[in-house]
């Protein structure tokens, strides 16, 4: 019955005109962005970043929240549409939604898609709700041994679940926890490779980096490919599936959701992985499984149901514990910090408002994900219109004005530009930049925490294992290790991401 | 260099990490390393950078040994325009002012696509994202970025 007052005290903050009113214009202004060539949900929520500055802490994280999922679902519009993911998760909606576009029936499955968003969007949001109370509770019996526990289990499983050489990700993992040492260091309070210079002295800017990294970068690798997109031209008609396609997605639906909402809650699950385990059970189960790939519906409901899900879920270790466990996530902690808010435990009992209003107004957005998105699919139509050439000096444009405004300092400009070039290069050599960002976040965390277990423990190493909590996640940690060395696995999930 | 070695894109992204490391462990050695109970500001980046040492050595080995793929071609013209134009922003915005630093960047963008060419609607677009970038930014948001900076008396 907690859980009941909780969603009702929740949704009446989020039910506040001027809360849904941002939590609206973040989802129509995410999925306008989002549906963009080129840009993905990271860089949308980065470029959208500053438009939350003024806001209180509740308006900015609802509205942020908003521009995720719009983003999100802008993405798969995309896919469906032209054949072109955003990002990675919406790479295995293409396989099946752009068939079904292609044989004229882009309608069902843009539809299919908004109500396995929202059905798996409305169980997700009960999820959170439960989750995150026996979590909180959980994670204020936390000493340091257990928080740094902890985000080596997060990093960790960032380094399984990532895609592509475990060894580059890992590399990139400590590239960015050096990095997020950079300014001065709070034990000493010496100031760690700042060059003399004293805007680095609180560290390098996150909202520079990121769009340095994943904005300016992609741009510049954007102009290498050949710029012509081949548009649907086939008018859209009929927007409802029929009851066949109703009757095979809703299964997949449910698959999907439950799939989706466990892989979300996983430290470093990141995007991707639910989509494409979803999409691969979905193929296990089939009757028919040569169906996918022409167009099966189930294709469609079962990823996106498990990506909506997976997204929402991974709010629970952002908002409960303060540990972001992908680097969208780590973006929504450094809204948060520009709020003057710290993220962890205390969060929920201390900002109840704050805590349990995102919580409610993720159901209300994607609430409204499904009201605007299905009468306005003729507006994304003509944005997917939109030339590249025309889009890109626009997109600078907003990174330059971004980054400069989170400070309102030139220096910014400079850091971003300087991780356009490493990510640039990133590219160029095959490096996947997402686990830069969050070691880069972690970072100074993991260094705090492990400094103070030290401390406590009199520089007794022992520490992590003799508490019962902290040898437990180590040894979740061990045990990913072995996994991710064990050729069996090692195949499977070479064939996963393959797939 | 690249052609000594059997898969190219292993050794630059290990010669980088190693550059990353070297610069960590070279910082961070007038740092003090203090005691296992009381670490000091050096422990920190100097045991990342040995990290970061170790995995450029093992990539750089690893790209002679292994075959791999090429580095695609770099399309400087693209970056160098791309990089530019977010390079001459920064430094026009507060001597110029943000209207001059935005035509300049659109424009130097711009040119940065093998389609670029002038033509009427392009330049809508330009004086409209400039006025919407005004409006919105600096009225509506508030960020402090002078519409005509120093150059202009602003």
């Amino acid at each position: 019955m907690e859980l009941l007052g909780n969603l009702a005290f929740g949704l009446a903050t989020a039910m506040q005109p001027s809360n849904l009113m941002f939590c609206f214009t973040g989802a129509l202004i995410g999925t306008l962005v989002g549906v963009l060539p080129g840009l993905g949900p990271m860089t949308t929520v980065a470029l959208l970043l500053p438009f939350t500055f003024g806001l209180t802490p509740e308006a900015a994280l609802i509205m942020l929240a908003g521009i995720f999922y719009g983003a999100q679902y802008g993405g798969s519009t995309t896919a469906i549409l032209v054949n072109m993911p955003g990002e990675t998760s919406s790479v295995v909606t293409c396989l099946d939604g752009y068939q079904l576009a292609r044989k004229g029936r882009a309608g069902p499955a843009l539809a299919m898609a908004a109500i396995a968003s929202f059905f798996a969007g409305t169980v997700a949001t009960l999820v959170i709700a439960l989750l995150s109370g026996p979590m909180a509770a959980l994670a204020l019996k936390f000493t340091a041994a257990e928080y740094f526990s902890l985000l080596i289990v997060g990093l960790i499983a960032a380094v399984v679940l990532a895609h592509g050489s475990a060894v580059k990700a890992v590399a990139m993992i400590v590239i960015g926890v050096l990095l997020g040492l950079v300014g001065i260091d709070v034990n000493s309070g010496v100031p760690r490779m700042t060059f003399g210079l004293p805007e680095l002295a609180d560290g390098i800017g996150f909202v520079p980096v990121v769009m340095g990294l994943f904005g300016l970068a992609e741009i510049a690798s954007n102009l290498e490919k050949p710029q012509d997109r081949t548009l649907l031209t086939q008018k859209i008609t009929g927007l409802m599936p029929t009851g066949r396609d109703l009757r095979q997605g809703f299964p997949a639906m449910l698959r999907g959701t439950v799939l989706g909402s466990l892989l979300g809650v996983l430290p470093g699950g990141g995007a991707a992985l639910p989509p494409f385990a979803a999409y691969a059970l979905e193929k296990r189960v089939a009757r028919d499984p040569s169906r996918f790939g022409k167009g099966a519906i189930e294709g469609v409901a079962g990823p996106e149901a498990a990506n909506n899900a997976g997204a929402q879920t991974s709010f629970i270790p952002m908002l409960t514990l303060g540990i972001p466990s992908n680097p969208l996530m780590a973006l929504m902690i450094g809204a948060l910090m520009i709020q003057g808010i710290q993220p962890g435990p205390q969060i929920m009992t201390e900002q109840p408002a704050l805590f349990w209003g995102v919580v409610a107004s993720m159901w209300t957005g994607n609430l409204m994900l499904l009201v605007i998105n299905l009468p306005l699919i003729g507006l994304w139509v003509s944005m997917l219109k939109i030339p590249y050439r025309m889009l890109f000096p626009a997109i600078i444009l907003f990174c330059c004005i971004g980054a400069y405004s989170v400070n309102n300092s030139v220096f910014d400009i400079w850091v971003m530009l300087g991780s356009a070039l490493i990510g640039y290069f990133f590219i160029k050599v095959g490096v996947e930049p997402a686990p830069l960002v969050l070691g880069f976040v972690l970072g100074p965390m993991l260094e705090e925490n492990f400094r103070r277990a030290m401390m406590i423990a009199d520089g007794d190493l022992a520490v992590f294992v003799t508490r019962p909590i902290s040898a437990a996640l180590l040894a979740v940690a061990v045990a990913l290790l072995v996994a991710l060395v064990s050729p069996s696995l090692r195949r499977k999930r070479e064939v996963a991401f393959a797939e | 260099m690249t052609s000594l070695s059997r898969n190219p894109k292993d050794l630059l992204a290990g010669v980088l990490y190693l550059a990353f490391g070297l610069a960590g462990v070279w910082i961070a050695r007038d740092y003090s390393m203090g005691t296992s109970s009381r670490m000091g500001a050096g422990y920190f980046p100097t045991v990342l950078g040995g990290m970061l040492i170790l995995f450029g050595l093992l990539s750089v080995i690893r790209s002679f040994l292994v075959p791999g793929e090429a580095v695609g071609t770099v399309a400087w013209k693209g970056l160098a325009l791309v990089v530019g134009a977010t390079a001459l922003f920064g430094v026009l915005l507060e001597p110029a002012g943000l209207v001059v630093s935005l035509l300049v960047l659109i424009l130097l963008s711009a040119s940065a696509s093998r389609m670029f060419r002038f033509e009427w609607r392009a330049a809508v677009a330009l004086v409209a994202l400039v006025a919407f970038c005004v409006f919105v930014f600096v009225r509506g948001l508030g960020v402090p970025m002078p519409l005509f900076g120093s150059w202009f008396g602003g």
